[in-house]
């Protein structure tokens, strides 16, 4: 990526107040954070139940420094599409409309509303933060928990089927700005929000976000493995811009270098506890046979 | 200026004339002419409007709350099950003290399906809190849709707008369409208190927590209660502002008058046939028969549902022999809706007329003149002998 | 047209810190920077912030010395296990309070 950010040129400027009700060590507070900063201030949030409601905070105090709109569960998609809308009609064309939901809210209930956008083309930014559960209920197993996790809802087999690949759902949308990113590599991740600013039409981010009570793990960990997770292999930063895949960041830089075992990852999760070995061996095989395309 | 249209081009022209600035569009039976009249209105400038052709009605509703939340004027239209699906959404909306309007073409609900009138959908969501009005014929209908507007942005609160499905919405019937100039004066631009903006950064409608909380500055915001509390005062304020707003359309219009109940011979009537709707125009027939026998009958369109208007009801049929509640639809296990809030408004009243209640026309089982005559004739002969409970008219089996 | 106000009471916040209270009395442990260690300190310069960088509560300023906001920290650790020159030790709360006292 060009003109990548450095820890040293990254602005001071907070869009988040602490002393918020997220869990401490929060994956997605810290892409929360982040995402903040490279939207900036002439931005409307847009933001369905999930964690993220959870740290905005509870009537009459606001943590986020931005103007943000609650939704209902399934909506937000369309909504999003909405603030746009009057946004065209007030004149108002440079403020930023993001959307910001988790796992659930995206590829299960609010899937719909999210696909209508996308073939709308609307001109929204829609950050997906993957903590792969519905965690702010209090881990119950969604479509994107990988298999064979322990959830409250898969509390004894683990998951019993795989992960959905949302952000490839998305990209069939064939949209312009397709990316993942992770909370481990935060100046990634803000590169491509910012990169998102820059583009008209829908553009979907996908962030891997690891949440301590959730996966089970020390919350001093949170991006480490994160970390884990990308140097497996296992989640791969990427964009696809108007139909071309490119890897960034620290996936790019595995390419042709041997990548650690995923059981290395499994090991750090609590979630992970009965994961059978033919799951790992299936998942390290799948790994093994998208690495060998890339 | 006249034309010949049906109601859903009636419809479609108040919300032109009302200047809607966000449309939501999803296609249902027999709402849809509507929302296509719309797209013409906006692909051919002669709305300037954004049209968002949405996936689903849910979302149809997600548009308008974001929208309106944003400042603009929002509107969308639905059916029957369209109105179902959206129905999460018409509490956000509501709750968030929104100035959506939105037009309902009374439908029944499945199961088992069916595309063909009676008022259950608009009915079943009476308790939301939207405001609900309900048109008799084409005129009642553009008329209200631009009346909606303004009572909705004056006390912020959702309007429907209802009118029924097939029998108004597909009909066609001359009506005069208001000079744009004069709406444009009698329905002032889109304002609202609390918009979201950078310049003034805010969190709408996040947890709010049961009890009362002290906000940055140390002082008491109300907690969910007293939002929702706030919400039913206002609710039953803004009968009076309808008036008000009805009183000020028939200066600038030279129509209006019965905001809340339309009258036919109720003045010196000893019964009162009460009903929503095209029926009541229908049961004017039935009306002037009985009149010509000597009955002293009269029939009486509750107009304005939601809030309910109460008082004018009561003081319509205090004194009267007997009101008869016809009703295209009810609450099941129980008795129709408007019967039971007519009995609720003349509860407390020292004399109060005998009430009856008659459910018809669901799934848009025709309703036949002799089949209304047979009925009131009855109720009226004999009204102490009449149960308290629903009967129905039209079953065949 | 009568002057009643509408809808005087909705809910909408306002932007500020603390909404989940005093959120530095949630730790247990809590990060103490050794100023010899740290890189930016050491070097008296613009350097590393890895401690400001990863803060999921953004509580750690990018000064020369980075400075912890104990009110808030929620004493997650991340700072301590990223800080490359592990300049950051993760104390036992309880015991920093004692000889606070």
């Amino acid at each position: 990526m060009e003109n990548q950010t450095t820890i040293l040129n990254l602005t001071e400027e907070e869009f988040v107040h602490p002393g918020n009700r997220a869990c401490s060590g929060c994956g997605l507070s810290l892409v929360y954070r982040m995402g903040l900063k490279a939207l900036g201030k002439n931005t409307i949030l847009v933001v369905p139940p999930s964690c993220l409601t959870v740290l905005q905070g509870l009537y009459p105090v606001a943590s986020t420094k931005l103007p943000c709109v609650n939704v209902t569960f399934a909506s937000t998609g369309a909504a999003a599409s909405g603030v746009r809308a009057a946004m065209r009609v007030l004149n108002k064309k440079d403020v930023n409309v993001v959307a910001w939901a988790g796992d659930g809210g995206t590829g299960d209930i609010g899937i719909q509303a999210l696909s209508g956008a996308c073939e709308r083309r609307e001109d929204i930014i829609y950050i997906c933060y993957d903590n792969e559960a519905y965690m702010n209920t209090g881990v119950q197993r969604s479509g994107t928990t990988p298999e064979g996790v322990l959830t409250t809802t898969t509390p004894i087999k683990g998951k019993l089927q795989e992960k959905k690949d949302v952000p490839s759902i998305i990209a069939a949308h064939r949209i312009g700005y397709v990316a993942t990113a992770s909370a481990a590599y935060p100046l990634d991740f803000y590169d491509k929000v910012k990169k998102a600013t820059t583009i008209s039409g829908p553009k979907y981010i996908h962030v891997h976000t690891p949440c301590p009570p959730g996966w089970s793990f020390e919350s001093r960990f949170t991006i480490k493995i994160g970390k884990l997770a990308v140097q497996t292999g296992l989640f791969d930063l990427y964009e696809i811009e108007n139909g071309e895949f490119k890897l960034t960041g620290a996936s790019k830089n595995l390419v042709g270098k041997p990548r650690m075992p995923v059981e290395e990852y499994f090991k750090t999760q609590g979630r992970f506890k009965t994961l059978d070995k033919t799951i790992i061996d299936k998942v390290q095989a799948q790994i093994d046979a998208k690495w060998a395309g890339y | 200026m006249h034309i010949i249209e049906s109601g859903n081009v009636a419809a479609a022209t108040g919300v032109k004339l009302a200047r809607a600035q966000v449309i939501a569009a999803y296609p249902i039976t027999p709402q849809t002419p509507l929302t296509e009249k719309l797209s013409e209105f906006v692909e051919s400038g002669e709305l300037k409007a954004e049209y968002i052709p949405v996936e689903s009605e849910h979302s149809a509703m997600a548009v308008c709350i974001a929208a309106s939340s944003a400042g603009t004027r929002a509107f969308t239209a639905t059916s029957a099950n369209g109105l179902l699906y959206m129905a999460e959404q018409l509490h956000w909306a509501v709750g968030a003290r929104l100035p959506i309007v939105m037009c309902v073409a009374n439908r029944g609900i499945g199961a088992p399906w069916t595309v063909w009138n009676d008022q259950q959908d608009s009915m079943s969501q009476r308790d939301v809190g939207w405001i609900q009005i309900y048109a008799n014929d084409h005129q009642q209908i553009i008329d209200s849709v631009i009346k909606a507007f303004r009572l909705a942005q004056t006390v912020s609160i959702p309007v429907m707008v209802c009118y029924d499905g097939y029998i108004l919405s597909h009909t066609y019937m001359p009506f005069d369409q208001p000079d744009q100039t004069k709406v444009d004066a009698f329905l002032p631009p889109f304002t609202s208190k609390h918009f979201l903006d950078p310049e003034n950064p805010g969190n709408f409608n996040t947890v709010t927590l049961p009890d009362v909380r002290p906000d940055l500055e140390g002082t008491l915001a109300p907690g969910y209660m007293e939002i929702r509390h706030n919400l039913h005062e206002d609710l039953r304020a803004s009968i009076e502002t309808f008036v008000e707003i009805d009183r000020d359309f028939e200066r600038e219009f030279g129509r209006g008058g019965c905001p809340l109940i339309e009258k036919y011979q109720c003045d010196d009537a000893d019964y009162i046939a009460v009903c929503i709707g095209s029926l009541s125009y229908h049961l004017r027939d039935v009306i002037d028969t009985m009149r010509q026998r000597d009955v002293k009958v009269g029939v009486m369109g509750v107009q304005m549902y939601r809030p309910f208007p109460d008082k004018a009801v009561a003081e319509a049929l205090v004194g009267k022999k007997c009101a008869i509640v016809f009703e295209k639809a009810l609450s099941y296990g129980n008795q129709g809706t408007l019967y039971a809030d007519i009995k609720s408004a003349l509860y407390t009243h020292e004399t109060k007329p005998y009430v009856h209640n008659y459910i018809l026309g669901l799934g848009g089982r025709e309703i036949k003149t002799q089949q209304l005559l047979d009925a009131l004739t009855e109720s009226c002969t004999s009204p102490e002998m009449i149960e308290d409970t629903p009967r129905w008219i039209g079953l065949k089996l | 047209m009568t002057s009643r106000t509408f809808c005087d009471k909705i809910s909408r916040s306002k932007p500020g810190p603390g909404d989940g209270g005093n959120t530095g009395s949630w730790r247990v442990l809590r990060p103490v920077i050794n100023l010899e260690a740290c890189i930016p300190a050491k070097r008296n310069k613009k350097a590393c912030f890895h401690c400001w960088l990863y803060c999921p509560d953004s509580v750690v300023s990018k000064t020369i010395p980075p400075v912890i906001n104990y009110a808030y920290c929620k004493g997650c650790g991340i700072c301590a296990e990223e800080c490359p020159a592990d300049a950051i030790s993760m104390v036992d709360e309880a015991t920093h309070t004692v000889e606070e006292k």
